[in-house]
């Protein structure tokens, strides 16, 4: 789905990567424009090596190609090849790599030319839809780094996988799965064909040396139905029976065995009916209800794999003799030396023994403001480390580090989530004791009173109560669904978060990148609009995140040049601008250089947003409050969301009075905006509330950074929201890629739309089965209609499946506006 | 119609030389990723 963009479209866009390029970036003579350094190495890198003609059929890119210039020495290390290279064929070694930033047709065009670059590998495939690439190269040509500095230079940053173990045993699985339904599919649609050709017979007359042969045909083709494909029920139902407890294998087993066995006896002696097309078509149809419940559940245990592939891999050393030395971030030991640049994230838990900088924590606490930090204070692992370059002694490193003990949380989380148990599977030990009481009961009584047609009685109830229908009701709607959630932007792992999504519970959101757009931005400014230049011309050379948003504010504008800039740690920037003594910092800062200050603070009254003064020739002229803006369809959507029942928390890492300012104007009780909440404290506050939970109420966890991802992972459906860190996307049932809350409100909707087909199909199919049982017991069916009847009964609830509206590209509530933009189209279109 | 006698193990057959070519496909991974060569074949190899 494309956004138009008015006001971006109108400027020039960059060659690479189609974004709008800043003024101050547009180079007004060249013919190729960048928006950004990124952009500009990835084009020339690409021309230099003949691969332009990616710009002419590329796919609109969502994000501009961010290069991290690492050197990715760690990746030539032994005990890196030790844990992640395995040796391919021709004597060439293999490696899969995880790439951030896959997204399109072109991203695999582009990977998959890595071996014209780089001499030495022979072969890159990439799977889009893991972001998984596979690497074939001769490790005695080149260095992985090598491999890996192509990759990151074309934009797709690598990370080794850690999951390839298990991920081969599940490949296997899936390809046996594969098989088993295609041969059973094609068994069945053949032994179909000869037994309607021995249907037809019945009403025509047939000689009985062709019937013969149909029915042979449809033995001989039974047979391998039952030991290949089909014995997976027989193996379920005996180790059922070892256990002593009813599986839905049970009845399966018993009426393929009865049926197929019966079916041969009736073919050698030549009498009475096969069973033959039932008993295939039931391998067919529950092997294939099977599988898609199977996938839909393994998507969720993906996750955390993709997780661990995500914290940094590297860590610049000093030694002793003040050399520097990188090292894989494994190796590091406490007490040792680490240089991190501005850019980079801390590789390990440490105190600062050397600089002084920004950091933004915002991925571990979820706190959207940057925090100074100086000597002795500590960093952690996985923030980022903003504007300069500092020195960390390590504390602690590797395993027992914050972060890694927050991912080792979402993955235990994740693994100890119990799946919930379908509706059907629920039924399924009721459904098989009162399915073979009923065929057991049915068989005494014939044998009483006719003892001829017993037999035929009894199996036309197993073939008739074939819990098919039954067992496809569930993973086909869930599939289904799934898949048009995706088509609006709506990606479920599974079938679950539909399950529990349906009923309404207690929404727990974030609110630093869900709730607010993530990033400062300039809200209000309070003074003469002449003063902005002279604000932009100090800033335009500063690194510090108020600086973005003043930028971002006024792309238009040109700044004069300042001379004599200045910049005060933790105050502010002074200079001479256009022969003006020109301030602008924090409060108390500019008071101690100019007069005034109190008048205009008193003028913004908001407490979320951070105060910046401005000052000119010693006298304040202006304040501009900074901070993270709510984003526009918030309340609309938290409205929607509330007159359908559910009750709605915002729980922040944020400052408490920030957190309660923004909670007030979306309409939270203060009680029900919680700032200051640390990540562990946000995973037992998911974990308190599921617990208090009524029945089946679930609790839902709305979030967007790592410092989510644990309560994400804990919640009984997480959610993940556009632009969100990797981490959390990673442990999220459902992850919302469109922008906004809206789309929240269209999965609600969506999931009690889809729980009401389930419902219908389940109850058609159990209806069903009751006006089966009915006319087996009263002997009005023979097992040749009962096995017509079964498969009709699949039929109705894959149309049933089909024909619901689940997920639609427009949700109800906003019908409406897509309405007035249609009659604003109309009206255009007369005026034109 | 005696010739089903012939045309029907024919038909089995050729059922048989598709589930072993079906069955060569899922084993060897082209059932894999259902996705990725959907675009793939739209690169051209000109460059």
């Amino acid at each position: 789905m494309t956004i138009p963009r008015a006001s971006a479209t109108i400027g020039i866009s960059c060659t690479h990567c189609g974004l709008p390029v800043s003024p101050a970036l547009v180079q007004p003579d060249a013919t190729s424009q960048f928006c950004c350094a990124g952009c500009r190495t990835a084009f020339e890198f690409l021309s230099e090596n003949g691969l332009a003609a990616y710009s002419s059929f590329r796919d609109k890119r969502l994000a501009p190609v961010q290069s991290t210039g690492r050197s990715y020495e760690e990746f030539d290390h032994p005990a890196f090849a030790e844990l992640y290279v395995r040796p391919a064929s021709d004597g060439l070694s293999a490696v899969e790599l995880y790439l951030e930033g896959v997204h399109c047709a072109s991203c695999v065009w582009l990977v998959e030319r890595v071996p014209l670059l780089v001499n030495g590998v022979v072969r890159v495939e990439l799977d889009v839809r893991r972001s998984l690439a596979r690497v074939e190269w001769n490790c005695a040509a080149v260095p992985l780094s090598m491999v890996a500095r192509a990759l990151d230079r074309l934009g797709y940053a690598p990370h080794p996988f850690r999951g390839v173990a298990r991920d081969a045993i599940r490949r296997r699985e899936d390809r046996a799965m594969l098989m088993r339904i295609g041969v059973a599919g094609a068994i069945a649609g053949n032994v179909m064909l000869a037994s309607l050709a021995l249907y037809a017979g019945d009403f025509s007359t047939m000689e009985g040396s062709f019937e013969r042969m149909f029915r042979w045909v449809c033995l001989a083709l039974t047979i391998p139905a039952i030991l290949g494909p089909g014995r997976v029920f027989f193996v379920g139902a005996w180790s059922a029976l070892r256990t002593r407890s009813l599986h839905m294998d049970l009845p399966i087993a018993i009426a393929l065995g009865a049926g197929a066995l019966r079916g041969a006896i009736n073919t050698v002696t030549d009498s009475g009916p096969i069973y033959f097309d039932g008993v295939t078509t039931l391998i067919f149809l529950l092997l294939t209800g099977r599988f898609l419940q199977q996938r839909g559940q393994r998507a969720a245990t993906d996750a955390a794999q993709l997780l661990f592939s995500l914290a940094p891999t590297t860590a610049r050393v000093v030694e002793d003799d003040d050399t520097e030395r990188e090292i894989p971030s494994v190796a590091l030991v406490p007490g040792m030396e680490v240089i991190v640049r501005a850019g980079e994230t801390f590789p390990a838990d440490g105190v600062i023994s050397e600089g002084h900088t920004s950091i933004n924590a915002s991925l571990l606490t979820g706190e959207s403001r940057g925090v100074q930090a100086a000597d002795g204070d500590l960093v952690y692992a996985g923030t980022l480390n903003v504007s300069a370059p500092v020195r960390v002694r390590v504390n602690v490193a590797g395993e027992t580090s914050r972060l890694a003990k927050l991912l080792r949380q979402v993955g235990d989380t994740l693994d100890r989530k119990t799946p919930v148990v379908a509706f059907a599977n629920r039924l399924a030990g009721k459904f098989v004791a009162v399915v073979l009481a009923l065929a057991a009961f049915t068989f005494f009584l014939w044998a009483q009173r006719d003892p001829s047609r017993a037999w035929d009685n009894a199996i036309a109830l197993l073939i008739v109560t074939c819990p098919c229908a039954l067992a496809l009701a569930t993973p086909l709607a869930v599939t289904i669904a799934v898949g048009r959630a995706a088509r609006v932007g709506i990606f479920l792992k599974g079938g679950d978060a539909l399950e529990s999504m349906s009923q309404a519970g207690r929404i727990i959101i974030d609110k630093t990148g869900t709730l607010t757009e993530g990033r400062t931005a300039l809200v209000t400014w309070i003074g003469d609009p002449r003063y902005q230049p002279f604000v932009l011309a100090l800033e335009s050379g500063s690194s510090h995140l108020l600086a973005d948003g003043f930028r971002r504010a006024w792309p238009d504008l040109q700044a004069p040049d300042a001379e004599g800039v200045m910049h005060h740690v933790g105050g502010g920037i002074t200079g001479r601008v256009l022969g003006h003594d020109v301030v602008v910092g924090s409060p108390r800062f500019v008071a101690a250089h100019a007069s005034g200050s109190r008048t205009y603070l008193s003028r913004l009254s908001d407490a979320v947003l951070t105060p910046v003064l401005v000052a000119v020739d010693g006298r304040v002229v202006a304040i501009a409050g900074l901070g993270d803006r709510i984003r526009d369809d918030a309340l609309a959507s938290l409205n929607a969301l509330r007159s359908r029942g559910w009750a709605l928390t915002l729980l922040s890492g944020d400052d408490p009075a920030v957190a309660v300012a923004v909670g007030a104007r979306l309409g939270f009780a203060a009680d029900d905006a919680i700032g200051g909440v640390t990540p562990e404290q946000k995973l037992a506050y998911i974990i308190a509330a599921r617990a208090a939970a009524t029945g089946h109420s679930p609790v839902v966890m709305v979030g967007d950074g790592v410092n989510d991802a644990a309560a994400i992972a804990a919640a009984t459906v997480g959610v993940g929201v556009h632009g969100g860190a990797e981490a959390s996307l990673a442990t999220a049932d459902v992850h919302l890629t469109t922008p906004g809350l809206e789309p929240l409100v269209r999965l609600v909707e969506g999931a009690s739309r889809t729980m009401f087909v389930i419902r219908r199909n389940i109850a058609l199919s159990l209806l069903y089965n009751l006006i089966g049982v009915a006319l087996a017991m009263t002997g009005l069916i023979n097992p040749l209609i009962a096995a017509i009847m079964m498969p009709a009964s699949s039929l109705t609830v894959v149309f049933g499946s089909w024909l619901g509206r689940t997920f639609t590209a427009t949700s109800p509530a906003h019908e409406t506006v897509e309405g007035d933009v249609a009659l604003t189209r109309e009206r255009q279109r007369h005026a034109a | 119609m005696s010739v089903i006698f012939i045309v029907l193990p024919l038909a089995l057959f050729i059922v048989a030389i598709a589930v072993v070519a079906y069955i060569w496909s899922a084993r060897t991974g082209q059932l894999d990723d259902l996705d990725t060569p959907a675009v793939r074949m739209l690169h051209d190899d000109g460059v």
